[in-house]
């Protein structure tokens, strides 16, 4: 090290002052923190709102995390008998679990107690809402193939893990609502084969509803469900930190590059104004709007029942399937009951849960393509996937909207059988119809882009040509536009060879005729040729035009000199 | 630099199948980034300026809110016992922390959308496969290791070791056993409820016995067994409960159809059920005085109390079981045995 | 050029002689709308003012007006001397308090047959009421309207609170926001709903209403329901708008409209490019 080094350091103060230059060489000098923000700090992130939603799931997540932690202080997840003596007078003196007693007291003698609570119970369904919102944008882009299918599948189970959050968070205050919810769980429990009853017996604790069950709850709530979510979190987060985010296609972006801005500053400040403006949306509901007034519903007990009980949204689609079951479905064989209405249920949700937790995989099966994917699709683009999607979204909707039949009924005037086998009826048509008309539509709209990429836009002016004939301006899109609306694979159906025995395997049959659904409606693929085509007619087109427009003009200047 | 076709170099050999994409010859290419189109604020210093005393104002601004917030909490007190005082508390408190913590937000996005910088930047996508030298490195580090224990050449030690790690878990396994009391059989608590002969059907939740005459034509009445009124909840109030509910309905005995054995399990038009559903255990309680329609709001299973509350509509499979019930000396309703089946949703031993 | 220029302006500038405004369209229907709108709640105020009789008649009727208000309203349906016909049942026995509640809450009389009688806008006046009550009962003894302290509204509200949730919440919702039955039947919302109303339905229980008599819910009892369900619709809830109080269901609707919705605008708002 040499003086003038030395003097030359000494004359060039740190970034962001001796101070921070010092804290950071510390930290630097004991976890080798640089390497992280040199890799990190300017990390390029594409731009698109639709990247936003899975922020939606995640700053809700820290919100609810937040204020859980300020009611842990409070709650106490008891069922020990107690009275509640707080301010609420149509709740005093009426003996409640410790669970209910303390909830009332968070609502009515914290101060900002019920806002916090509101704040946590809005944010908890904002939270599923956004994951389900998020997983419905990584599907229609096709964002699940390789090399994020186990990050699709980590996505799926932090779904149910939310919703189980939610669950065990709402039976907490050992209310009439989600004390009716429990019981429900419990009879579906008890009509699983072999080891329902058992089950339901160790979870209880006892015979229904006993005196652990909130406590043990409690635990899930607070402990074994967050500790694994927050993990699988990290996971999510860090896959996705590795294989760089997906981004639409368009000019500069290709299958190995990211375009968009750094980390820091730009994304941090987006990403944490955010996170700000999901926080302060859910303060803002919870401040104007109330949620789970429990002090209506009064400690629960197995004998009152409200009419509209319902669960929470994200549990509907389970309470829908439920009621849409018809009657008398239970069998007695060989001296055991079989509840085929709570199996059937139980199954449809299990293969509907298992078939979209597999997707990635089913489809790569099909395409067979193992190349990494990295521009996400417009849906348009992936006919029959959008169309299979459009189904299952239809499927969901239809047990969700199970769920509240009886209010359907009250609010629309109807009776609740007519709605109840309406909806049995479109919980088999509707993703049919909703497959078709989707699957018609994408192509539509791929023809549609077609035209536009090969011909221009439809401008509105008609021109007259000289020989009379009429015809549309057609606007050509510039090249960025145009890649936009051209840049997408294309797949064609399997064409079976035999194997070297000679022989056609039973599954590559399936594999082929499944491809075929998948791929027979299609546009063919553009090139350049095409483009040239087109835009040679859009040249001829306008040069057409602007030479007659030339001539117009040329002599009427004549006529008037 | 990978190729579009997923072949990579960069020390990567292996070349993805494209499956059944289709390689189209003469494709288009992606055209490069175009030109970076100036912002207004970039253009014009005064409006850079305005934008950056917007940002800041929202920052200002969101103090003031959070500092209104704090005086919230402090000016709309909830210990006078109003009712409408816990209102403006919550919303009071909300607006200032919601007014603050939206500031911030809308501030922060300001300031990267108009003023920092929002030049593109590119980055390079490494494939996220392993290089070939790292992947030998790392499958050389694995038969480096095995070579030293002897892993895969010691079957025995292998096995074995797969064995015990498996069982070590099992005692601890075992262990959540003791969520349920032992020496109790869930099946047997469950095949009976806390109705013996003789015992009164009181009104839930008072505890008054009730007479065969107060039950008029069309009245639905909720009742208990009165030993359940001397059961605190520690005891198992709510466990006996949730299996002894019942409702007791009073109908024109014309009205009533009855099975040759159960004639006397009535009296005289007044009959009792039990109010757990045997769809998934809601109260069932929802009585319609003129069609004998008892409804469940839960999943809307409906039975027909004239026709043993057997099923008419709904998830439900099996009619509610019915208590027998008589009167005793003093008129009062009073049942003749326990259930004759188990009470609520089925279970697999049931039978 | 000069003349490209100038016929530019030309166009633009244009008279637009004989041409219609853009606004003509929206103004042409917002009269429209307006004329209508007007006429029909003309027409509706003129025939709500002129509904229940004369006002200048005096206040108190007898019970032969009763009779004769009943024979000209009610009796097509309900027979001349309360024996029923086929198109409603007979009144023996339903008494005063039957009669208050039906008419007194505008269920009767009934508009049209349907799966339950709705209430809507009350037909008689107070006075008439009690007159055709008092004729009812003296024909046919029931029940009587109960005493004014019943109906004060100063029980023991947390009692009545748990009364309700037992015998009425499953049918009414456990907030009285009401709830739905079988074949299109529905137990109303009870926000609004006076408290002799209130009393009465207990007691008689009209259609399928059950009926909850005097030594089931003695009328202490039935005092401390009512006071229950005066308590919370004069005191309201905190923390908000309940939206509609039916629990899950609106609330996951809301989330779903308003705050995925305004958060998906928000995104946009983000990553759109600034101008």
């Amino acid at each position: 090290m040499s003086t003038s080094t030395v003097e030359e350091k000494k004359k060039d103060a740190p970034l962001g002052g001796r101070f921070i230059g010092a804290t950071s060489n510390y930290i630097d000098e004991r976890t080798s923190l640089s390497g992280f923000i040199k890799e990190l700090g300017r990390k390029v992130f594409p731009d698109h709102w639709s990247f936003m939603l899975g922020e939606v799931a995640l700053w809700s997540f820290v919100v609810v995390l937040l204020s859980g932690t300020f009611l842990t202080f409070f709650f106490q997840a008891s069922m020990v008998e107690t009275y509640y003596t707080g301010q609420y007078p149509l709740m005093r003196g009426i003996p409640m679990s410790a669970a209910l007693e303390s909830t009332l007291r968070i609502s009515f003698d914290v101060r900002g107690g019920l806002l916090v609570r509101q704040i946590h119970h809005w944010a908890a369904l904002l939270f599923v809402a956004g994951v389900g919102i998020h997983m419905l944008r990584v599907f229609f882009t096709g964002a699940f193939r390789k090399p994020r299918e186990l990050n699709w599948v980590i996505g799926f189970v932090l779904f149910i893990l939310a919703m189980a959050e939610g669950f065990t968070g709402y039976s907490l205050p050992d209310d009439l609502l989600s004390g009716n919810g429990l019981r429900i769980i419990d009879g579906m429990i008890k009509g699983i084969p072999l080891i329902g009853t058992w089950t339901s017996f160790l979870l209880f604790g006892g015979e229904f509803p006993g005196t652990e069950i909130v406590g043990r709850l409690y635990t899930l709530h607070i402990l074994l469900l967050p500790a694994i979510l927050i993990a699988l979190l990290g996971v999510h987060l860090m896959l996705m930190v590795i294989n760089k985010h997906t981004q639409f296609a368009g000019p500069g972006r290709t299958n190995d590059n990211v375009v968009g801005y750094p980390m820091m500053p730009v994304y941090m400040s987006k990403m944490g104004g955010f996170f700000f403006i999901v926080f302060g949306a859910i303060v803002a509901i919870s401040s104007f709007f109330s949620i789970n007034a429990v002090w209506h519903y009064g400690p629960y007990d197995p004998s009152p029942v409200s009419a509209g009980t319902q669960p929470d949204w994200y549990i509907g689609f389970a309470d829908g399937a439920l009621r849409l079951v018809p009657p008398h479905l239970e069998s007695v064989f060989w001296d055991r009951t079989w509840s085929w209405n709570i199996l059937i249920p139980l199954a449809v949700i299990g293969i509907f849960i298992l078939l979209v937790m597999f997707y990635p995989f089913i489809e790569a099966w099909i395409t067979g393509d193992k190349r990494e994917h990295h521009i996400a699709e417009r849906p348009r683009n992936a006919a029959t996937r959008t169309a299979i999607g459009a189904a299952g979204v239809t499927f969901y909707a239809v047990l969700w909207a199970g769920a509240s039949s009886d209010l359907m009924a009250t609010h629309f005037w109807l009776t609740m059988e007519g709605v109840i086998h309406a909806l049995q009826f479109l919980l088999i048509v509707g993703p049919i119809l909703a497959y078709f008309v989707t699957k018609r539509i994408c192509l539509a709209l791929q023809r549609k882009d077609r035209e536009i990429a090969l011909h221009g836009y439809e401008s509105g002016r008609i021109v007259r040509l000289p020989g009379g004939e009429y015809i549309e301006v057609h606007q050509p899109v510039d090249e960025y536009e145009r890649w936009k609306l051209i840049a997408h694979e294309n797949y064609a159906p399997l064409v079976v060879r035999p194997n070297e025995r000679g022989r056609i395997s039973w599954h590559e049959n399936l594999r082929a005729s499944i491809s075929r659904w998948f791929f027979e409606d299609r546009l063919t693929p553009v090139t350049n040729a095409m483009l040239d085509a087109g835009h040679h007619d859009e040249v001829a087109d306008a040069q057409h035009i602007a030479e007659g427009k030339a001539a117009e003009i040329a002599a009427q200047d004549e006529k008037k000199h | 630099m990978a190729h579009d076709d997923g072949s990579l170099d960069d020390g990567r050999s292996f070349v993805p199948s494209t499956g059944l994409a289709v390689v189209v010859p003469d494709a288009p290419t992606a055209p490069a980034l175009p030109p970076h189109r100036e912002r207004v604020t970039d253009k014009d210093p005064a409006k850079m300026r305005s934008a950056v005393r917007t940002v800041y104002t929202w920052f200002y601004l969101s103090v003031a809110g959070s500092i209104w917030a704090i005086a919230a909490y402090m000016l709309f007190p909830i210990e006078d016992g109003r009712w409408s005082s816990i209102s403006e508390n919550n919303m009071f408190i909300g607006i200032g922390s919601a007014f603050a913590l939206l500031a911030i937000g809308i501030g922060a996005i300001h300031w990267s959308k108009a003023v920092m910088s929002d030049v593109e930047y590119v980055e390079h996508r490494h494939p996220t496969r392993g290089k070939d030298a790292t992947r030998e490195l790392a499958i050389e580090a694995f038969s480096d290791a095995n070579e030293d224990s002897g892993f895969g050449r010691r079957t025995m030690i292998r096995n074995s070791l797969f064995a015990a790690l498996i069982a070590f878990p099992l005692p601890g396994i075992v262990l959540f056993r003791g969520l349920a009391p032992h020496g109790v059989d869930p099946v047997e608590l469950l095949e009976h409820t806390m109705w013996k002969e003789g015992m009164r059907l009181v009104k839930d939740p008072t505890g008054t016995p009730i007479r065969a005459a107060d039950v008029t034509i069309g009245s639905a009445v909720h009742v208990i067994p009165e030993a359940l009124t001397e059961l605190s909840h520690h005891d198992g109030y709510l466990d006996e409960k949730a299996k002894a509910i019942v409702l007791v309905m009073r109908l024109r005995p014309e009205d009533l159809i009855q099975a040759p054995d159960k004639v006397d399990w009535s009296y005289d038009g007044i009959v009792a059920y039990s109010k757990v559903c045997t769809h998934v255990g809601c109260p069932v309680a929802l009585y319609e005085q003129h069609t004998h329609h008892l409804l469940c709001p839960c999943h809307q299973s409906q039975f027909d109390v004239k026709d043993h509350a057997k099923v008419i509509f709904g998830p439900a499979a099996r009619p509610l079981p019915q208590l027998p019930i008589t009167v005793d000396a003093d008129g009062y309703l009073v049942a003749r045995s326990d259930f004759q089946e188990p009470v609520g949703p089925s279970f697999w031993e049931r039978h | 050029m000069a003349t490209q220029k100038h016929r530019a302006t030309k166009s633009a500038k244009a008279p637009r002689t004989g041409r219609r405004s853009p606004w003509a369209a929206a103004a042409l229907i917002g009269i429209g709308l307006l004329v209508t709108g007007g006429a029909y709640a003309g027409a509706m105020a003129a025939t709500a003012a002129a509904g229940p009789a004369e006002t200048s008649v005096a206040t108190s009727l007898t019970t032969e007006d009763g009779k004769k208000l009943f024979q000209a309203n009610c009796a097509t349906c309900h027979g001349m001397d309360l024996q029923g016909t086929e198109n409603g049942p007979n009144l023996i026995g339903v008494g005063a308090m039957s009669v208050d509640f039906q008419v007194g809450t505008g269920r009767m009389p009934l508009q049209a047959q349907g799966p339950q009688a709705p209430s809507k806008p009350v037909q008689f006046t107070d006075a008439q009421i009690t007159a055709m009550a008092d004729w009812v009962q003296s024909v046919s003894p029931g029940p009587g309207m109960p005493e004014e302290r019943y109906l004060d509204g100063q029980g023991d509200a947390g009692r009545g609170a748990e009364l309700f949730r037992i015998n009425c919440a499953m049918c009414h919702n456990v907030g009285g926001a009401g709830g739905a039955l079988t074949e299109g039947k529905y137990a109303p919302a009870l926000e609004g709903v006076l408290p002799q109303h209130i009393y009465a339905a207990m007691a008689t229980g009209p259609q399928n209403m059950p009926v909850f008599n005097e030594m089931y819910l003695t009328p202490e009892d039935k005092r401390d329901i009512i006071s229950a369900l005066m308590w919370s619709y004069d005191n309201g809830t905190p923390g908000g708008y309940t939206l509609g109080g039916i629990g899950p269901v609106s609330e996951g609707l809301f989330i779903w409209i308003f705050g995925i919705g305004g958060l998906v605008a928000v995104s946009v708002w983000i990553t759109a490019k600034s101008n």
